[in-house]
């Protein structure tokens, strides 16, 4: 057994591990903590495959930026564990039923590159990247010289769901002081000292 | 010997060996740079900071450290005890492996990651797990006040920070740390280096580096005069070395990034003297006595100013300056297209 393939079995191992822990944990933060174990080995998995920009990406979009969120509300929701349990059994049939589906969609992706007649042209017409070229590069260029178009219409959507959400929440408050960051800078000493001659015994 | 080192087991002994070496190298001179900030922070203030310990007090360091080890741990009665031992452990551990990719000279770096800056900037983007796992276990309002803010403030000043990286990396053309300093060599010595054509982004890059690892003046999440120490509260003994040990680790890591992005990592500053381990040393202490300096003459933030800072100056700015790097790359101005052309 190589050390690569090692790596693998052990990141896999944790993957798997962890998103079990995720469902079973009773502490709904424990449970965010397995799930950010479990992008963790993920990105190993990643890295395994060649793909460190991949990689990189998800630790840093869905570890750093999404999870913390996650744990954020969380940990601020005053959740009661007991009623959360309540509900299991109704939902279970729900629940197994996404999951029959997710496995059947796994299964139609390993036969397709695994078990059907055409499998080894489906392996083959996925061409590596060359080896010259990193994988930075190599994304960089399928999606701003191939891909622009729908890249920029995936920045657009993105930035209408953001604009939604702050219109959505945005709501102003008259009776709030607030600080004039310019105001404050641009006040001097004219506008702001005065040197008066006071009389002795009369003050100002 | 060199038959043993093509092994796989020879490789693996190389490089734990190597991790050795740079983790023993920084964990000891974090022992002096430690003492330094408290000496700076002293004179500033006109006192005569640490100077029982040894010479000068030079030792002062190993004596807190030999204090800190031999404390007892204590454990709030309410906390979540595995998340309460494992957050400094992980804030140590994250400010440790951040190293693997720092190049301290042409070829000395343990790990030449082709995404070594992504790798930075993901490795500093958990960080802020041990902030929030502690002050989470503790299960204790200070300190889960003080996760808070620090956790919000933390990924407001990082996305500054990843646009700032972005434009050094459209100059350079390449996200490997040893690239990036060999894309300054030029010349003109100190004057090829980024921090002439980025000048703006260097500052801003100095000021989220502050926020990032909550010094002063953005230490909101450890202030004292409201927080009582934010999430360390309830830390005493090792856990808390592991945390401040991770903090101070994280400092110098920010020194070093600084000094590779934009002050030319090893290479020396007048052209013809020799490049070399020496020259980045010196850069380093040099923001790191910059980093105390501030520490000791900078009022803290209000934390409404924080966010606005980080929102609404940094965010615009760094982003404005990334089209405008791209454009002057795009047309080749000299000094922002370092990368050689058609790679």
């Amino acid at each position: 057994m190589t050390v690569t393939a090692l790596a693998f079995y052990v990141f896999a191992a944790v993957t798997v591990a962890a998103g079990l822990f995720v469902v079973l944990a009773r502490n709904p933060v424990h449970s965010v903590l397995w799930l950010i174990l479990s992008f963790c080995s993920a990105a190993g998995l990643f890295v395994l495959l060649g793909a460190e920009f991949v990689a990189m990406l998800l630790i840093i979009v869905y570890v750093g930026a999404v999870a913390v969120l996650f744990l954020f509300v969380v940990m601020m929701l005053d959740v009661d564990f007991t009623a959360l349990r309540q509900g299991l059994a109704d939902y279970l049939p729900l629940g197994a039923l996404i999951g029959l589906v997710l496995l059947v969609e796994l299964g139609l992706v390993i036969g397709h590159w695994a078990i059907a007649g055409s499998a080894p042209e489906a392996r083959a017409a996925a061409a590596p990247a060359p080896a010259d070229i990193g994988n930075v590069e190599a994304l960089g260029r399928i999606l701003f010289d191939d891909y622009i178009y729908l890249f920029q219409a995936a920045g657009m959507i993105l930035l209408v769901a953001m604009i939604g959400a702050i219109v959505l929440t945005l709501y102003h408050r008259p009776d709030i002081k607030r600080q004039n960051i310019l105001e404050q800078i641009y006040r001097d000493r004219a506008d702001s000292v005065e040197l008066r001659d006071v009389e002795p015994g009369q003050g100002v | 010997m060199t038959a043993f080192l093509d092994t796989n087991l020879g490789v693996f002994v190389l490089i734990l060996a190597q991790c050795l070496v740079v983790m023993v190298t920084i964990l000891v001179s974090l022992a002096f740079l430690l003492y330094m900030d408290r000496k700076v922070w002293a004179a500033v203030q006109l006192r005569r900071g640490p100077n029982v310990v040894g010479p000068w007090g030079i030792l002062q360091s190993f004596a807190d450290f030999m204090k800190f080890m031999l404390k007892e741990i204590v454990i709030p009665a309410g906390a979540d005890k595995v998340v309460f031992l494992l957050a400094p452990l992980l804030s140590f551990v994250l400010a440790a492996i951040a190293w693997v990719v720092i190049p301290f000279s042409d070829g000395w770096v343990i790990s030449d990651l082709n995404v070594g800056i992504l790798y930075i900037f993901a490795i500093s983007s958990l960080g802020v797990y041990g902030i929030i796992m502690g002050g989470w276990a503790s299960n204790s309002k200070y300190p889960f006040l003080g996760a808070l803010r620090s956790a919000a403030q933390m990924v407001s000043y990082e996305v500054s920070i990843g646009l700032i990286i972005i434009g050094v990396l459209i100059s350079t053309g390449s996200l490997n740390l040893s690239d990036i300093v060999r894309a300054q060599d030029g010349r003109f010595g100190l004057l090829s280096w980024y921090w002439l054509p980025h000048f703006p982004m260097m500052v801003i890059f100095f000021i989220s580096a502050l926020a990032e690892t909550n010094r002063p003046p953005f230490d909101l999440a450890e202030a004292e005069s409201e927080l009582v120490a934010g999430y360390q509260v309830e830390y005493s003994s090792t856990p808390y070395l592991l945390f401040m040990i991770g903090e101070y680790m994280n400092i110098v890591l920010m020194c070093a990034l600084m000094t590779i992005l934009f002050f030319g990592g090893w290479l020396s500053p007048i052209p013809g003297l020799p490049d070399g381990v020496l020259w980045f040393v010196v850069k380093v202490v040099f923001f790191f006595f910059i980093f105390s300096m501030v520490k000791a003459i900078v009022p803290r933030y209000r934390y409404d100013q924080l966010m606005r800072l980080g929102w609404k100056v940094f965010l615009p700015m760094s982003l404005g300056w990334v089209v405008f790097v791209a454009i002057m790359a795009r047309l080749d101005v000299v000094g922002y297209a370092r990368f050689a052309v058609g790679g």
